[in-house]
């Protein structure tokens, strides 16, 4: 067989119920308490740092992470239920998930101890929120295109250039990014990007707010002109950034964001819809319903796979592949169901509203992260096609 | 999968390796391969692999013989296999003992119905029933006036009417008209039609993601080997994209048929949401999983892979036929739908985080 692929039927262990148990009643406060709308995905209050901090109390962040490190040692099942959970209660988890998910590991891996001591406690503590700088003007997908340079100085590096589509810039305390250290070589493209540490809110930096067909303003233009990053901001090896961040990168994809970003819409359909639903109702809804299952059942499986110490790449790819593709899809597959919905549904101006809002977001799922067609490049490398 | 498992599995595939050769068996016209091959599954005692010994059958696990299922899809095989094994565990039930050679399951739809009646005999007629005419007996679950009851019938005793299915195996009619069954006994507490369909389902979800496993398989293989625009066509990226797709349905289908498995496997009682969610749930999506992906299978192997030579449609025509047994993915998923509504808006998320 060339391609075996492998989705090991994995449950959530016993503990997780109970954890889940205290996440769906430590958000059944917050939202009794005027913390978040649930019903309202694309609230204004998206910021919500106080909610941050009260969900590091809970030990909720960087919960896999080493003691010393404010970590709670625990598995990736159980940060995979507390994602869930706040996911599919539409929580404002912006300010602390990408640190949480993904900056956070890349420190634990790359940055100097001092640096370690100093921000993964505050990541945990919910008081520090990370961006991340990828893309540029002329690199989107292209990640090794990246011309923001980080020229040599004394005692650290001179950054110039910009950054753009940076989720959070404008809020981020830190943000861990690629510059360009050496010009590439003929034998490797991805040769000369190095990973930094960069602080936000400094002289140098200026973060340029973009307009998203949302009407939202979640993501920034980021200017950086002589803005200086000390030798210790270095993360990992100087010019071999593309060595980096492989097995991140399949939890990255992997997790239940990568599916449930417009799940709200299921939910209101099927209560606009009520108890006894016609045969398109029914059958349209039971189509969702399996579909979704799935998707979690093959998500959950990565999870479990990765904490056995498996690195399934290519299953971990499929998963953001047809988890984005299906969330995409999942607004306008409700939209034709909801215009069957009798005039009478007491939430139907919910539902409008937030198929309106869903239908506008779904554009963006299968572009951020990595785009659909770098996901089915990845696959096709596991197959053994390149 | 555990060590058993692995066992199981791996008798089942070396035994299909060597007597169910695809190639073989696509140019082997007369059907000579099914004799051995039957013989040689037999002895290894897979066809009554969920019968206890002292009722005659080998006593595998459940789980084990889920694996064998797969496999056997992977083979998509042309034998009542899965059939056999399904009238077994169906027999099973009962407490009744399964008597040797080939088997199949009737009603094989949820909307058919066969009836026990007063004098004992059974009446009704079951349409698309996989493997009617190849088998000996068949495991039939009937309701009567005290409710549902199992019973072995003697397939001479009722009327056949036989067709080829679209995957090629006879996909049969059969009247019972007043037959006197061997044996009858009460189904178990809480046992009907659903909980065969749904146990069918789970059996034929598992046959799709094999098939869609090999079709994955030959298709790479294929891309890797055919030259256009002189390069190999796995070289182009709208090629290459298929591909991707069609592991993505590949997975999906795994994910969800072993899934639906392992809580069969696991479950003190079929009779409930989870089990009914995870085996709906898997045969919807291994349904839709089939049309995609024998779909892709066929546009990457071109015009070859439209012929009876090639042993494409071995594959691709009879994970489309599975879709139909035991309820089509549109029945299941109406069924699935009313359960969701049912239990309300708030229990869905619930609902699907307890699996």
């Amino acid at each position: 067989m060339t391609a075996a692929l492998r989705f090991d039927p994995i449950r959530l262990p016993e503990k997780c119920e109970q954890l889940r148990k205290e996440v769906r009643a430590f958000l059944a406060e917050e939202i009794a308490a005027g913390t978040f709308d649930p019903h309202a995905p694309n609230r204004e209050d998206n910021d919500a740092p106080e909610f941050s901090r009260r969900v590091g109390a809970k030990g909720w962040l960087g919960m896999t992470w080493p003691k010393k490190y404010g970590g709670q040692e625990r598995s990736f099942l159980e940060r995979y239920v507390v994602t869930e959970e706040m996911r599919v209660a539409n929580a404002p988890t912006r300010r602390f998930f990408v640190a949480d998910r993904q900056s956070g590991p890349v420190l634990l891996k790359y940055a100097p101890e001092h640096i370690k001591m100093d921000i993964l406690p505050r990541i945990c503590r919910g008081e520090v929120c990370f961006a991340i700088g990828m893309s540029e003007p002329n690199s989107g997908s292209d990640l090794f295109a990246a011309k923001t340079r980080a020229t040599k100085t004394d005692g650290g590096y001179l950054i110039n250039g910009t950054k753009i589509w940076t989720s959070s810039a404008h809020i981020a305390d830190y943000m861990i990014a690629i510059f360009r250290t050496s010009p590439p070589t003929k034998e490797n493209r991805r040769h000369g990007l190095t990973q930094f540490l960069v602080k936000m809110k400094q002289p140098g930096i200026q973060v340029n707010p973009i307009g998203q067909i949302t009407g939202q303003f979640e993501f920034n233009e980021v200017v950086f002109t002589d803005y200086f990053v000390p030798d210790d901001h270095v993360l990992g090896e100087v010019d071999g950034a593309w060595k980096q961040a492989t097995s991140e990168l399949a939890y990255e994809r992997s997790g239940p964001e990568r599916f449930l970003e417009t799940y709200y819409v299921l939910t209101e359909l099927v209560r606009a819809v009520g108890k006894n639903p016609d045969t398109r109702s029914a059958e349209g809804i039971g189509r969702l319903v399996a579909q979704v299952h799935t998707m979690r059942r093959m998500s959950v499986s990565v999870a479990g796979m990765l904490q056995a110490g498996k690195e399934p790449v290519v299953e971990a790819s499929i998963v953001k592949d047809i988890g984005t593709v299906w969330e995409q899809q999942l607004p306008h597959r409700v939209r034709d169901l909801a215009a069957f919905v009798e005039e009478t549904a007491t939430n139907r101006e919910t539902l409008e509203k937030q198929l309106d809002f869903a239908i506008k977001t779904a554009p963006k799922l299968t572009i951020q992260g990595g785009t659909t067609e770098v996901l089915r490049g990845i696959i096709a490398r596991g197959l053994g096609l390149r | 999968m555990a060590e058993s498992e692995n066992i199981v599995a791996e008798t089942a595939e070396k035994i299909f390796a060597d007597l169910a050769d695809a190639q073989t068996i696509n140019h082997d016209k007369q059907g000579a391969w099914k004799a051995p091959l039957w013989q040689a599954l037999t002895e290894a005692g897979l066809p009554l692999s969920w019968v206890p010994d002292d009722l005659g059958g080998s006593g595998a696990s459940l789980a084990e013989g889920f694996s064998v299922l797969n496999v056997a899809g992977r083979h998509a095989i042309a034998v009542p296999l899965a059939e056999t094994m399904l009238a077994g565990w169906l027999l099973t039930q009962g407490k009744i003992a399964s008597p040797e050679g080939e088997m199949t399951v009737l009603p094989a739809s949820p909307k058919d119905r066969v009836t026990l009646n007063a004098d004992g005999s059974l009446s009704g007629r079951a349409r698309g029933v996989p493997f009617a005419k190849d088998a000996k007996h068949f495991a039939v679950l009937a309701g009567g006036k005290d409710g549902i009851s199992i019973a072995l019938v003697d397939a001479a005793r009722c009327r056949i009417e036989s067709s080829t299915g679209l995957g090629g195996d006879h996909n049969d009619t059969v009247t019972l008209d007043k037959v006197q069954p061997v044996t009858t006994k009460p189904a178990p507490k809480g046992f009907g039609q659903t909980t065969l369909m749904l146990m069918g389902g789970v059996v034929r979800s598992l046959q799709i993601a094999g098939a869609l496993e090999a079709m994955l398989d030959i298709s790479v293989r294929y891309s890797n080997e055919r030259v256009a625009f002189e390069k190999k066509i796995s070289k182009f990226q709208a090629v290459q994209h298929n591909l991707a797709r069609l592991a993505g349905e590949n997975a999906a289908a795994l994910a969800a048929a072993t899934s639906a498995a392992d809580t069969i496997v696991n479950a003190k009682s079929l009779d409930t949401d989870a089990v009914f969610l995870e085996a709906a749930a898997a045969k919807v999506r291994c349904s839709e999983a089939a049309e995609k992906g024998s779909g892709i299978a066929h546009q990457v192997h071109g015009a070859i892979g439209f012929t009876i030579e090639h042993i494409l449609h071995r594959y691709s025509l009879r994970a489309l036929a599975w879709r139909d047994d035991f309820g089509s993915e549109s029945y299941w998923a109406v069924e699935l739908g009313k359960l969701v509504a049912d239990r309300g808006a708030d229990e869905l998320w619930p609902l699907v985080a307890s699996r």
